[in-house]
């Protein structure tokens, strides 16, 4: 059965602006991109945008119907599971945890139960569908470990998505520190943990030679260090999320625990580096780090309350705020959000290309709704952007050439 | 001794007006007239508190819980016995006895507080920010005895109730703030409290235990004690919060008594008339020496205590104003 869009508005890989025209598939594949004449049983996509599907790297739960609603195609599991994704079998079950309407893309975890002294069976687990190695949340402390980690990733060509913060320095700390963390009398640590992190890591790729994928870089200082990284050709990406680009500490004032994420939230001089390292190309990727978390792990004091926002639904609306507010281009978010993560993931996706696979989303990028706590599809309503207005929505979503999700 | 403070009378306005706060969870939440109501409010209950026959009920009929979800003896019977010599009915919730040790969540423990119909609630917790959570869920007054390293606001308020009887006001004075910074929220609750009534704080104590962005709290930082304490009105010295370190933050008891301990040689070689205070428990030898803290004349550490009861049966008495119907609060 064959897929046609027509009428649509097309992001088209290596153009800033969308193109008037249609889409094709033939099987789970795109056969044909551009203007689609002579065709019956048309879709039309009454001048919506038609894009290639996101690819969120990193999400902590598999939470369909917030990532349909979201536009989210394919996700890269984190390997923080319980258990976690540390067995090829294990692996293996999550990759087919999606099917039929989802992508699942396993990282498997770099370590036995992410203890970060045992290695896993790295080779065995790519086999059973292990996209990427992951370090889970935690830093791996011990620098031999991660070199070796790295040497052994490289060899099997596939990239390492670590966690970058020095956790000598973080100890217990929810917070960073600043004027917000000594008012609230909160456990602090220096952004500079980041860096010191991210430092290290690069070094131990120039090294091994290994892709790294910080997955979420969020100082002045680390930020600084991929860039140089980036310009002696070292095979570094990273990414971010909307968090981080759209607040700083200041929202943690009152103790409010949906805004406890992991990293913490940043200063303003810190999340405006972050918005300059989008728009300068050093940031690759941009994720939701899904995390859905229920009263039970929030309405807690905040040191005692779990890290992490649940970020699928709101990923697209917020990303195009930064087109919005001329950061990038239509085009260049695409990259970001899809075509980006196909490439750390080997996946063939994540573009509006002949062969690629058709996992194609519609969404109307001007359409008002408001983000609400209490009315999110996701496990959980845990979001610092509670009651937002934003714009874009998602109105159809296809995988495979078969639709998946329809907005009613 | 302390005496009452003698300067001009001031005037409040009338009725709910003067303190138009339903809990105080956070010193950084007033107004500098505010935190002058309370003091002046006290007063009365510092007078009453000499007498023999300290009894006023006004709060009779009233439920008052200590809810202390970490350990305390001096604050719980603080609180205590102001609200026994106010009239009401207190009851102590200590934690080691509560559901708290069976898995019951916070919010389910304010949520039974309240549905016992207690007439304010005081609660000390070890975690920043949980008072605040628990006064959310609740319909009462909630006063905070101590939040994490977040606020403990009647601290804060009965030493500046000391400072004014002692040095006659608070505005002007120079208060040294000396000891681990970081984990104290006595420390917090004070640097905020008398930044807003027009002390100048300095703060000085070993680096690892003062907050990254302490300056951001408006006040001079030091590391060096002496210098710290040249030309101070008040040393305010705080203990060692041993129990809140994670991780090392300094050598040894000794070596911080070498540095930071606060001695005759150390009082002489800053000179004046240094008034020294500490909110308890004491650590003799490390922070403070006996014969410094057991001198009436320059420590006020009993009188602190004695402020704290008054101070408190102010506040259990202004919070309480409205559901005892008193004119003009609403």
């Amino acid at each position: 059965m064959n897929l046609t869009i027509t009428n649509g508005q097309l992001i088209l890989p290596g153009q800033d602006a969308p193109v008037s025209g249609g889409i094709q598939a033939d099987g789970d594949t795109i056969s044909a991109v551009g203007d689609i004449t002579d065709i019956k049983d048309t879709v039309d996509a009454k001048g919506a945008i038609i894009a290639p599907g996101i690819i969120d790297l990193g999400v902590f739960a598999i939470d369909k119907p917030a990532f349909h609603f979201g536009g989210i195609t394919r996700a890269a599991l984190m390997p923080d599971q319980s258990p976690p994704l540390d067995y090829p079998a294990r692996v293996r079950f999550a990759a087919y945890s999606g099917k039929p309407d989802l992508w699942v893309h396993p990282l498997g975890a770099a370590t036995i139960g992410l203890n970060g002294s045992e290695m896993a069976e790295i080779a065995l687990m790519q086999d059973a569908g292990a996209k990427a190695i992951g370090t889970g949340r935690t830093w791996i402390t011990d620098s031999g470990m991660m070199r070796r980690l790295m040497q052994y990733c490289a060899a099997l060509n596939l990239a390492l998505v670590v966690h970058s913060e020095d956790s000598g320095l973080t100890g217990n700390a929810v917070a960073t520190d600043g004027e917000m963390a000594t008012r609230l009398g909160l456990a602090s640590a220096p952004a500079e943990a980041e860096a010191i992190a991210v430092a290290r890591d690069i070094e131990l790729a120039r090294m091994t030679g290994a892709k790294v994928h910080f997955r979420q870089v969020t100082t002045k200082a680390a930020l600084e260090h991929v860039r140089r990284a980036k310009s002696d050709g070292l095979a570094i990406t990273c990414g971010v999320t909307p968090a981080h680009l759209f607040l700083s500490d200041i929202a943690i004032g009152n103790f409010r625990t949906f805004a406890r994420l992991s990293p913490p939230l940043r200063s303003e001089t810190d999340r405006q580096a972050c918005l300059a390292a989008v728009a300068d190309g050093t940031i690759d990727v941009i994720s939701s780090g899904h995390d859905p978390r229920g009263a039970e792990d929030k309405r807690l004091p905040f040191a005692d309350a779990a890290p992490g926002m649940a970020g699928a639904e709101s990923l697209l609306a917020l990303s195009l705020g930064l087109v919005r507010d001329g950061c990038v281009s239509m085009g260049r978010l695409f990259d970001l959000l899809s075509a980006n993560p196909a490439k750390i993931l080997g996946v063939s996706a994540g573009s509006l290309a002949k062969d690629i696979a058709a996992d194609i989303i519609l969404f109307n990028a001007d359409d008002p709704w408001q983000i609400h706590s209490d009315k999110m599809l996701a496990h959980g309503g845990n979001t610092p952007f509670d009651g937002m207005p934003v714009q874009g929505k998602v109105t159809t979503v296809y995988k495979g050439g078969q639709q998946v999700y329809q907005d009613n | 001794m302390t005496s009452p403070n003698d300067s001009s009378p001031r005037t409040y306005p009338d009725g709910s007006d003067a303190f138009p706060h339903h809990n105080l969870l956070d010193i950084a939440g007033l107004q500098p007239w505010e935190i002058e109501y309370l003091l002046d409010e006290a007063e009365q209950w510092v007078d009453l508190n000499r007498q023999s026959s300290k009894h006023d009920d006004r709060l009779a009929g009233l439920t008052v819980i200590n809810a202390f979800f970490e350990n305390s003896t001096r604050t719980l019977l603080s609180f205590e016995i102001a609200g026994k010599r106010l009239g009401a009915d207190v009851v102590n919730m200590h934690a080691a006895q509560s559901s708290i040790k069976k898995g019951e969540t916070l919010i389910d423990t304010a949520v039974t507080l309240n549905a016992m119909r207690a007439d304010a609630i005081v609660i000390r917790h070890g975690s920043s920010g949980a008072v605040q959570l628990i006064a959310d869920k609740v319909d009462c007054p909630v006063l905070n005895a101590g939040d994490g390293s977040h606020e403990h606001p009647t601290q804060a308020l009965l030493d500046g109730l000391t400072i004014r009887r002692r040095k006659g006001n608070i505005s002007g004075q120079t208060v040294t703030i000396c000891g681990d910074i970081l984990h104290s929220r006595v420390a917090r609750s004070n640097i905020i409290c008398l930044r807003t009534l027009g002390a100048i704080v300095r703060v000085v104590g070993p680096p690892s235990l003062l907050p990254a962005a302490i300056k951001e709290l408006d006040v001079e930082v030091y590391t060096d004690f002496d210098a710290a304490l040249k030309g101070c009105d008040v040393a305010m010295m705080l203990r060692l919060q041993n129990e809140r370190m994670q991780g090392q933050f300094i050598p040894s008891p000794t070596e911080y008594h070498h540095l930071y301990g606060l001695t005759e040689e150390r009082l002489e070689k800053a000179g004046g008339d240094i008034l020294v205070m500490h909110p308890g428990p004491m650590n003799r030898g490390v922070e403070i020496v006996s014969s410094i803290a057991d001198d009436p004349e320059r420590s006020t550490i009993t009188e602190q205590v004695e402020m704290g009861v008054a101070m408190r049966m102010a506040c259990l008495d202004i919070l309480t104003r409205r559901s005892r119907n008193v004119e003009g609060w609403t």
